[in-house]
């Protein structure tokens, strides 16, 4: 950022002062963490006056969270302020504070182009993936905190276990015992039925819509809306066979399956993708009941 | 998951503010069918006078004697707080009724793209009724 070119400069020679520190005895570390700390509140100081004569910098309160330091313990929120560039989005925003204000700012991404799904947040009340939440779309300040409904590890890092595990549940891979005939034929699926399931193979496994969902909050077990739709991307998927079919659907109509779903839409509102999650659940719905009507 | 932490303020700070359309209209279903089943228990106690009734018991009711059950009934619609309630009652049957209609399109597929604004739709018709049976409801209660 061109705006940070400026303070490259006290940052390097801060660095220098740092190498010479550890053959010191612990006073002269607890002085220079101490006087560390205070250049930390000086500069986020002076960027809050800037703040208030400049216009271009935005407001950013963030979730901070650590269990293992006794201080850091309580939930808090810090504010930092951020000089605005243009399309600016939530995580350059919260990777200038970490690089500028405070390195122990925590929270995972690693693309930033919404394909890895490492940084789904909770932007403004909303679940939001923040490498594709743009700056200049949000109220300020804007309030950063770990997705609700999840353990919180460190700042806005939260356990993603059990999301996973719902996800494992629905067995995502493709199986099938229908081959085709002709040692060396393809697999092929026809275009309609691709474009059937294209919406749905576009999920990331980000946890927006799982974290949105109030089922999943008070279930433990209901599957959530990303694993349903995992479950759909291959039930519908007609080159995995009747059989493949019929186990699929007996996992999903389980009883913390499809049928927990109260289409109450968040997951579909949240999906930083736009996989219309509802109406795949609701199709898997339709599929069970007819799977198991039986007229005679 | 929820269940097993708890973050306090921070994770219930609020948050009815943030609902989408599908929330509310989630909640208020949930709400009107709970106010729906009471209603259903009080008619146990309003119809019950009419076993009396019917073997001839009559009660005081405008200073002259009436059977228990027309008397129950007539007595309580001349109470200004049950003509209120009824307007209550009417709001939620129909917002009850025009939601159900839509969480059956739902169910069945349709409009899914629609859900929020035929929620919307279902409170304007819901208060538009509600308005208009204010005449037929309070009429003389007051």
């Amino acid at each position: 950022m061109s705006t940070q070119t400026p303070k490259q400069t006290d940052e390097s020679s801060e660095t220098d002062a740092e190498t010479e520190v550890p053959s010191k005895g612990d006073e002269r570390r607890d002085e220079k963490r101490r006087r560390a700390a205070e250049e930390r509140a000086r500069r986020q100081a002076e960027e809050a006056e800037k703040a208030a004569a400049d216009e271009e910098t935005v407001e950013l309160k963030v979730f901070r969270y650590d269990p293992e330091i006794e201080g850091k313990q309580e939930p808090r929120f810090d504010t930092f302020h951020v000089p605005f560039t243009k399309g600016m989005t939530v995580l350059d925003a919260l990777m200038y504070s970490r690089d500028t204000y405070d390195s122990s700012l925590t929270f995972r991404h690693s693309c930033r182009q919404a394909v890895c799904g490492s940084d789904a947040m909770f932007v403004n009340g909303g679940q939001k993936l923040a490498c594709k939440t743009q700056i200049s779309e949000l109220e300020e300040p804007i309030r950063v905190e770990p997705l609700p409904h999840a353990d919180v590890e460190k700042d806005l890092v939260v356990d993603l276990e059990h999301f996973y595990d719902q996800m494992e549940a629905v067995e995502p891979y493709f199986q099938t015992n229908e081959y085709p005939d002709g040692e060396l034929e393809e697999q092929r699926q026809t275009r309609e039925n691709r474009e059937k399931i294209k919406m749905s193979t576009r999920c990331i496994w980000c946890s927006a819509c799982m974290s949105s969902c109030n089922i999943a909050a008070g279930d433990n077990e209901y599957l959530g809306p990303a694993a349903i739709n995992k479950a759909y991307r291959f039930a519908m998927d007609d080159r995995e066979g009747e059989e493949i079919k019929q186990k699929r659907l007996e996992i999903i109509e389980q009883e913390h399956g499809v049928w927990r779903c109260q289409t109450q839409f968040s997951c579909t509102e949240v999906c930083p993708k736009d996989i219309p999650l509802t109406e795949h659940i609701q199709e898997l719905k339709r599929e069970a009941v007819k799977n198991n009507l039986k007229f005679w | 998951m929820s269940q097993s932490y708890n973050r306090g303020l921070i994770e219930d700070f609020s948050r009815w503010r943030e609902f989408e359309a599908g929330m509310w209209a989630w909640i208020f279903h949930k709400f009107t069918g709970w106010v729906l089943i009471g209603y259903l228990f009080t008619h146990i106690a309003v119809l019950s006078t009419a076993i009396p009734a019917a073997d001839g018991a009559t009660m005081m009711f405008q200073g002259s004697q009436t059977d228990v059950f027309t008397g129950t009934i007539v007595s309580l619609e001349g109470l200004l707080l049950v003509r209120l309630l009824e307007v209550g009652l009417l709001a939620v049957a129909v917002f009850h009724m025009l939601n159900g209609t839509r969480l059956l399109l739902v169910d069945l597929g349709v409009g899914l793209e629609a859900q929020d604004k035929s929620f919307y739709a279902s409170l304007i018709l819901t208060g538009a009724i509600t308005v208009a049976s204010v005449p037929t409801f309070i009429a003389g209660a007051f």
